[in-house]
């Protein structure tokens, strides 16, 4: 008999290939973005404002994707706007993975009245709209970098903190927990020794997932004017110029919008092909 | 009896909930730097005028007796006086509740019907290429977030091909007097379809925007509820009825499919409210979620309060309505 | 002609081996048929081809199945459908999935007459309640109100006969009605079955792996094989001794028509080899 499962099994590796060209690209342009912008993020123009993309009518070949009401080049504000978001995707990702899925861990393993507690601030924080929440995260610390990340670490710990205490107490209740508990291991040294493991890919997956969410925070920060200094290059505040200049100037919407569409989108798609990856089931 | 029981292990739960919603905000904020009270004042005000403004609005009391009287007011229905529109709060958010229910609502029916659509065409045609079409698009549309889907719609209707108006509620050129705050059940009751028109072309957008990771949700529930139930013998049985394949799918399949998605929709429906913060601001669509934004700039602390302590009332309560609504259509809830 | 006639129809599942091989059969007005064979034998797959649920990963690769003398393949699905609700009726294996759990007993005894037969409500109604009546239920009115779940499973499968024989179907498939009963209520069904069947003078195929039960109600019956049909004979001479070495060996590895106290006697390797190569032969006939 010929296995179902094998037919069902998705094609993952396009998917995977794609959405990983695409970050890498991104991570290049970050990384070389001195380099390789053709003008200064910073530098304004004001004679060569709202230019259009080179392949309009009227545009000037100087600028590939044309200009801002200032006549700052969009591509190199792109280029640099990689910078942060890629910055903040990173710090912030990881931070709230190693904090979140700590907490979900030791509520999900060791139960009892640890678990009430976090699941309760859990219950506490999901009353929250996560947006305000940040916005008043960030009028609290004042606007920058470290209150950016701090802001996407405390409103989403609880995305990792649920996902990982279910599983970490579907784990803890198999049987080769047990069998190592007889073995004489210590509970703190079976947690991380036989659920650890078991949970990791689930941690990856979602980590990846949650890189994208802060893109997107940041990008929201930068939106409503709350993210860092005003006229750095953000592609939020991209795009918040571009939303009041749209019937003037469309490519000032457009072309940051595409590149964080594209960056939502292959991290998420990331984070799914990775769990499919894992996912013994469909293996 | 049991039911009984529950709910109300419910309410005390949700209770709870609210409580430390209200304490973690009310400190969180007293953090803020920044005198929002000299921001008040004129320039060249007094240490002295400052000092009976604080007075006034309470804020040279420590923050633990602040606490107190704040709390004390908002079990009598007092949240304060808004500092930056020096009106009672509590005027201020419900003046604004209606336009963000209207918005929420409308986007829940906009993802109800096109995550129900896709969910039946999927089951109908499992199997086809039209089922693997609505995955790949329930699973981007549900990759990217709202704020997203907002900026291409903004794009696509409102430059691209202008059908829609993406900036407020309601024309300002539009000679019509509203004596509710609830602009698009009033039209209707008045039976002022133009109103209602220009409101709807207002809200679609938006509406739009935050029903369109919903409808994938529901799509995927949806679809693989259905797809499970589509094996059971009593849809078979239905077939050997006489009835065609879509009228088996919603006459009987679907009472059934309907039950274990409801409760992960009521989550996914306060992601949504949540989501109104930033798309009403997007759209300039004066609720509450834009009044919230302007009230953090603003520092204004007790109107910042009012709105995310009525926030939480509405998640938690949405919560505790799809579980009462659960267990009134499960029959064997019903009659325990 | 008689009302069903199934004409060398052959299954297989998609690209994968056949299920059922070349199967002819006919059930006549009034007639009942029995269906036997151990469990995977295809005994479901036949009743399933006829009423139009094979499963997707199954296809008809020919054979031809006609009601009333019309070739139901040459009908539209939609028509065939319809078909097969005016006249046919399934009583399923399983009364405790086969009622829809949100939905009141009532409608789905109902839900045929009204939306495909096009009867009125009232009417339906009363048939309803008529028929439950007939099928012993006390206190038909309140049954029709109660939720299945509210009910036990030798009342459900009551329930599912009464449906089955509301709306006069001229055909009835009876899939191993009484194995998800207990033992005590399964007399019962089989009986009010039997009795239903001969009032309404229905055809009816009776799907079993169990030859007494075969003895007590069938005048004709079909023994199958890894989806072959071994015998096709009447109920008396079948028992009278049976034509066929696998049906020989078959009755007598049914307790109570040998020597009860003797034990179960399997059937006996050889047998199996010898209708296995049958198989083969056919299999090779058609070049698979
Ligand atoms: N959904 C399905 N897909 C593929 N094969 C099936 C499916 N259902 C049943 N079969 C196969 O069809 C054969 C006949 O099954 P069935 O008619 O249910 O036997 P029974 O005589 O016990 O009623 C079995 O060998 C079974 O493995
Ligand atoms: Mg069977």
């Amino acid at each position: 008999m010929h296995d179902a499962r094998s037919t069902m099994r998705r094609p993952i590796g396009l998917r995977l290939w794609l959405s990983g060209g695409w970050v890498t690209l991104l991570v290049l342009g970050a990384i070389f973005a001195p380099l390789i912008a053709p003008h200064d993020p910073l530098y304004q123009d004001l004679f060569a404002g709202r230019m259009p993309p080179v392949w309009v009518d009227g545009a000037d070949p100087n600028f590939l994707l044309g200009t801002d009401s200032l006549g700052r080049d969009v591509l190199s504000r792109i280029l640099y706007g990689a910078r942060l978001a890629l910055t903040v995707a990173l710090v912030a990702g990881v931070l709230t993975c190693l904090i979140g899925a700590t907490l979900g861990l030791i509520a999900g393993y060791y139960r009892g009245w640890v678990d009430m507690v976090i699941s309760r601030l859990v219950d506490i924080w999901m009353a929250f709209p996560p947006v305000l929440f940040a916005i008043l995260l960030i009028a609290v610390l004042g606007t920058g970098l470290t209150s950016i990340i701090i802001a996407i670490v405390v409103i989403d710990w609880t995305r990792f903190a649920r996902v990982v205490r279910a599983e970490a107490m579907t784990q803890g209740t198999m049987d080769y927990v047990a069998s190592a508990q007889v073995a004489g291991r210590t509970r703190f040294g079976t947690m991380l020794t036989e659920i650890l493991p078991n949970v990791l890919p689930t941690i990856l997956a979602l980590l990846t997932l949650e890189m994208g969410i802060a893109v997107i925070v940041e990008a929201i920060l930068s939106f409503v004017n709350l993210s860092i200094s005003t006229d750095a290059p953000t592609w939020g505040g991209m795009i918040a110029e571009g939303r009041t200049s749209v019937h003037q100037a469309w490519w000032v919407l457009v072309f940051p919008l595409i590149t964080l569409f594209l960056t939502v989108l292959s991290f998420s798609q990331l984070g799914e092909g990775l769990k499919d990856y894992f996912d013994p089931v469909l293996r | 009896m049991l039911l009984m029981r529950s709910i109300l292990a419910r309410l005390v739960a949700t209770c709870v909930t609210l409580f430390g919603a209200a304490v973690i905000v009310f400190f969180v904020i007293r953090v803020v730097p920044g005198n929002p009270i000299a921001m008040m004042l004129p320039p060249g005000a007094t240490e002295d005028d400052i000092a009976r403004l604080q007075a006034l609005y309470g804020l040279d009391k420590s923050i633990f007796e602040q606490f107190v009287i704040w709390l004390g007011g908002v079990v009598q229905g007092d949240f304060g006086t808004s500092i930056s529109l020096r009106q009672p709060v509590l005027d201020l958010v419900l003046g604004r509740l209606p336009a963000t229910l209207e918005l929420s609502i409308m986007a829940l029916v906009i993802a109800v019907i096109i995550g129900g659509a896709m969910a039946l065409t999927g089951t109908l045609r499992r199997e086809t290429r039209t089922e693997a079409a609505i995955d790949v698009t329930g699973g981007m549309a549900l990759s990217v977030p709202d704020f997203l889907w907002g900026l291409v719609l903004i794009l696509l209707f409102g430059v691209l091909w202008p059908v829609f108006h993406i900036s407020g509620r309601v024309s300002p050129s539009l000679d019509f007097d509203f004596a509710t705050q609830f602009y698009l059940f009033e039209s209707v009751l008045r039976l002022r379809f133009d109103v209602w028109a220009d409101l709807v072309s207002h809200m679609f957008m938006p509406a739009l925007a935050l029903a369109i990771p919903l409808a994938a949700i529901i799509a995927q529930l949806l679809k693989q509820s259905l797809k499970e139930t589509m094996h059971l013998d009593y849809v078979t049985l239905a077939r050997t009825k006489g009835y065609p394949e879509a009228s088996v799918i919603t006459r009987e399949a679907l009472p059934n499919a309907v039950l274990p998605t409801l409760t992960l929709i009521g989550v996914q429906f306060t992601f949504l409210i949540g989501g109104t913060v930033i798309i009403e601001r997007l759209f300039s669509y004066e609720g509450l979620g834009n009044m919230a934004i302007d009230a953090v700039i603003n520092r204004d602390l007790p109107l910042i309060q009012g709105i995310v302590i009525l926030f939480a009332l509405i998640f938690t309560v949405v919560n505790l309505v799809v579980d009462m609504t659960y267990a009134a259509l499960n029959p064997r809830l019903r009659h325990a | 002609m008689s009302f069903l006639d199934v004409e060398n129809l052959t299954l297989r599942i998609v690209r994968g081996p056949r299920i059922l091989r070349a199967v002819s059969l006919s059930v006549d007005q009034g007639e009942v048929r029995g269906l036997v064979g151990e469990s995977g034998a295809g005994k479901s797959m036949i009743g399933k081809a006829i009423l139009g649920t094979l499963p997707r990963a199954i296809e008809v690769v020919s054979g031809r199945i006609r009601l009333d003398g019309t070739d139901l393949q040459t009908l539209s699905a939609r028509e065939r459908r319809r078909q097969i609700g005016a006249q046919v009726a399934l009583i399923p294996q399983d009364p405790l999935t086969a009622l829809n759990p949100v939905r009141r007993v009532g409608p789905q005894i109902t839900n045929r007459l009204v939306d495909i037969l096009g009867w009125s409500k009232d009417n339906a109604q009363a048939r309803a309640l008529e028929l439950l009546d007939e099928v012993h239920i006390p206190d038909p009115a309140r049954v029709m109100r109660a939720y299945p779940h509210e009910l036990s499973g030798g009342m459900r499968q009551r329930i599912l006969i009464a449906s089955a024989f509301a709306a006069e179907p001229k055909l009835i498939i009876a899939d191993e009605p009484t194995t998800a009963l207990d033992v005590t209520v399964q007399k019962q069904i089989l009986r009010l079955i039997k009795n239903m069947q001969a009032k309404h003078n229905t055809a009816l195929l009776f799907v079993t792996h169990d030859l007494g039960v075969v003895s007590k109600i069938c005048q004709s019956l079909s023994v199958l094989y890894a989806g072959k049909v071994i015998e096709d004979t009447d109920t008396r001479r079948f028992f009278a001794g049976p034509g066929h070495a696998y049906s020989q060996a078959l009755l007598h590895a049914t307790p109570k028509y040998t020597d009860p106290d003797d034990s179960l006697t399997p059937v006996p390797q050889q047998v199996i080899d010898a209708v296995e190569a049958e198989v083969a032969e056919f299999d090779k006939g058609l070049g698979a």
